[in-house]
């Protein structure tokens, strides 16, 4: 049975969580800053990463604990590569504005 | 034993086309036309070996069959039955076909590639022999659409005229109109008899049954239209005189002596159907009687010397028909045969004309031809008299036995005799005209025309048939002039219905006398107006009305044209500039037009901006979840 005050706190977690997911994805999607882009897809990650933190604290289960430390370290590789496709990108064109690049028109 | 006779008779002219069209194809014309000659003479001899054994009782009627194909429950045979009547038909077919096939050696020695003719009249002689010895409908029918490919071929011989290729494709659609008529004949066949087969038909027939006469009438005229395709009769006979755009050896076998006999022949086999329907012998009779005298008028006037020859056969071939509608089945077949020789040695005396006039065919060209050209001259002048009937040449038995059976069976006999004699009369006056103008008088050609007799090959079949022509009456000579017995009426009493004769308006032996002078008396004035005056216009201009309706045959062409060739041609100008390009082909480019629009729209989303294609994702991903969000919910 959970408690109404603990209830309280799952509450606020996921409204953060959604919050910041939200946001990520607005911007993910409006954003033409490629660098945005990436923070944003960074921030989506870890409000997933927020809400599995918390629910695994409530439920006492430690392999979800583990699972976002490896989330995280995932998330920094897939960050280092992105970055590097974006310095390529800027090779290219000399900017990093997505709507300069129109290479995945058929 | 006599299966190997007969199997020679009828597969060597298929061997004969297959080594000239298939194996050998060889430019050398001489060596193609001796072989195809040969195939067609082995066949000859065969015939003639089964035609003895035939005729001297050891074997009435030598009958075999070989599965052909089965449609459910119902099975087709190729068969074969070799009767007398069978017998008489082939003879004449390897025969005649044997002393064409010697002619063309000479007639096309100079031609290019001749193996190709030749191919086409061996496979033409198989189809006919095909065609004579089916004891079933379906097998005659093989035949009849083999020999009217054969013709289609022959007559477009020389294609890259487009005018003679444009005969072919007459002759073959006219055709193929008569065929209709037989097929509905075979298809009634099959629901009144369940069966193709003509000596099971005839035994159905002979058995009392429930089958309304009316059905039958119907059915025999099926196979009477049929025969109008393929004999030339009115309404189909156009296409007979435009196939002299063939070799005048064509001419000579397929549109004179064998394959337009072909509809007497189907009618003389199934005599015993014909005999109990009288409605449609009235139609056989009259549409005869008027096919006989329309062409022998266009006859008159025709200046081609192969046109005259055709419209002769036509009107000889009405003549047939008349018979055949009187139920006088021997007369017909027995016409047929002296026909046969006879118009075959006009045809060939023609192509020899031709030949040595280097192709020139208009009779108002020619002239004085007797001395240049003797043999031609003889033999052609006894072709001449024979088709003329006077006595003793083999076209008198056979007109006279025509127009006295007419005259004896036929319940107008009066009338249809008259209208036949009026025919004859006609026969002899354009014969006699054709001949006088092509060989007596003075010459009208150039002076750079030189013509000459023509070779041995050619000149050697004129003189067989010439003695033929002579000769072959005596074996059906009639019984009231008590010479010799009727040998073949005797002979072919085994495959044709007899019927009876009643008692004729005009004794036997005053018929012929009437028939035979007033013969005499055509041609000489026929004679004696052409050799005095040539063309004769100052008589021929009092009646300028029937000379124009002649020499126009009638119009005839012009009527078809403008009832159906016109109509056709519209319905199709109008099936390909509107139907074709706008209905159907609208049918199929508006899926094409829908697809391709759809494309174009969605086309519109594939801006290669990666952003875009998120925002569809995720619009896509929140749509699925909110679906199933309210599935779980319900």
């Amino acid at each position: 049975m959970i408690s109404l005050a603990s209830s309280n706190t799952i509450f606020w977690t996921h409204a953060v969580a959604f919050s910041l997911f939200s946001l990520g994805l607005i911007g993910f999607l409006v954003r033409r800053n490629a660098i945005v882009v990436l923070m944003c897809v960074e921030m989506m990650l870890n409000s997933v990463n927020l809400i599995l933190v918390e629910m695994a604290t409530r439920m006492n289960a430690t392999e979800g604990l583990i699972l976002v430390i490896f989330t995280i370290t995932v998330a920094a590789a897939e960050a280092a590569v992105g970055l590097g496709m974006i310095l390529n990108l800027y090779r290219l064109k000399g900017t990093v504005d997505l709507d300069s690049f129109h290479v995945l028109k058929g | 034993m006599m299966i190997f006779w007969f199997a020679g008779m009828l597969l060597s002219p298929l061997v004969g086309a297959i080594v000239n069209g298939l194996l050998l194809r060889t430019s050398h014309n001489r060596r193609a036309g001796v072989i195809a000659t040969t195939a067609v003479a082995i066949s000859f001899c065969s015939a003639l070996k089964l035609s003895i054994e035939i005729a001297s009782g050891s074997e009435k009627v030598i009958m075999f069959a070989i599965p052909f194909f089965e449609v459910g429950a119902k099975s087709f045979v190729w068969g074969f039955s070799f009767d007398a009547l069978t017998t008489v038909m082939a003879l004449v077919v390897t025969g005649i076909g044997t002393l064409i096939h010697l002619y063309s050696i000479g007639y096309m020695a100079e031609e290019k590639k001749a193996y190709r003719y030749f191919t086409y009249l061996n496979f033409f002689l198989f189809q006919m022999l095909l065609l004579i010895s089916s004891d079933n409908l379906l097998g005659i029918f093989v035949g009849w659409e083999g020999v009217g490919l054969c013709s289609y071929l022959l007559i477009g011989y020389w294609y890259e005229d487009p005018e003679k290729s444009k005969a072919g494709m007459k002759a073959f659609v006219i055709n193929r109109i008569g065929d209709v008529g037989f097929l509905i004949g075979m298809f009634l066949c099959l629901s009144f008899f369940n069966t193709l087969n003509i000596s099971e038909i005839a035994a159905q027939l002979g058995a009392p049954s429930s089958l309304d006469p009316r059905w039958l009438n119907l059915l025999a005229l099926a196979f009477f239209f049929g025969a109008t395709g393929k004999s030339a009769q009115i309404p189909l006979f156009t296409w007979l005189p435009d196939a002299m755009a063939g070799p005048t050896p064509v001419s000579a076998l397929i549109h004179a002596a064998t394959m337009v006999t072909a509809g007497i022949y189907l009618i003389a086999r199934l005599s015993f159907l014909f005999q109990i329907t009288q409605t449609t012998n009235h139609v056989i009779t009259i549409i005869g009687a008027a096919t006989a005298l329309i062409a022998a008028l266009i006859g008159t006037s025709q200046k081609d010397i192969k046109k005259v020859l055709a419209y002769s056969t036509v009107s000889q071939l009405g003549l047939m028909f008349v018979a055949l509608g009187s139920r006088a089945y021997f007369a017909a077949i027995f016409h047929v045969m002296t026909h046969a020789f006879f118009k075959a040695l006009l045809f060939l005396g023609s192509g020899s004309v031709i030949h040595g006039m280097h192709g020139e065919q208009d009779i108002f060209k020619m002239g004085g031809l007797a001395k240049k050209m003797p043999i031609t001259f003889i033999t052609f002048a006894i072709g001449t008299i024979a088709i003329c009937g006077l006595p003793p040449l083999a076209g008198f038995f056979s007109k006279d036995t025509i127009l006295f059976e007419t005259l004896a069976l036929n319940r107008y006999g009066l009338f249809f005799w008259s209208v036949a004699f009026l025919a004859s009369m006609l026969t002899c006056f354009y014969m006699i005209r054709l001949l006088v103008l092509v060989f007596l008088g003075a010459p009208r050609y150039g002076s750079e025309v030189h013509p000459h007799e023509s070779p041995l090959t050619m000149t050697i079949p004129l003189i067989v048939l010439a003695v033929g022509s002579a000769l072959v009456g005596l074996l059906g000579m009639p019984h009231s002039l008590h010479l010799l017995p009727n040998y073949l009426e005797h002979f072919l009493s085994a495959s044709l219905v007899q019927i009876p004769l009643g008692t004729p308006a005009i004794p036997e032996m005053a018929a012929m006398l009437i028939t035979t002078s007033s013969a005499l008396a055509v041609v000489a004035f026929s004679f004696v107006l052409y050799r005095r005056f040539g063309d004769f216009n100052f008589l021929f201009n009092k009646f300028v009305g029937i000379r124009t309706l002649c020499a126009s045959k009638f119009w005839i062409d012009e009527l078809y044209q403008l009832l159906y060739v016109q109509p056709f041609n519209q319905i199709g100008k109008l099936l390909s500039s509107f139907v074709d390009p706008k209905l159907i082909d609208g049918c199929v480019r508006l899926p094409a037009w829908i697809t391709k629009q759809g494309s174009l729209a969605l086309s519109s989303l594939n801006t290669g901006v990666i952003q875009t294609y998120l925002f569809w994702m995720v619009l896509g991903l929140t749509a699925i979840l909110w679906s199933l969000g309210k599935g779980v919910a319900f």
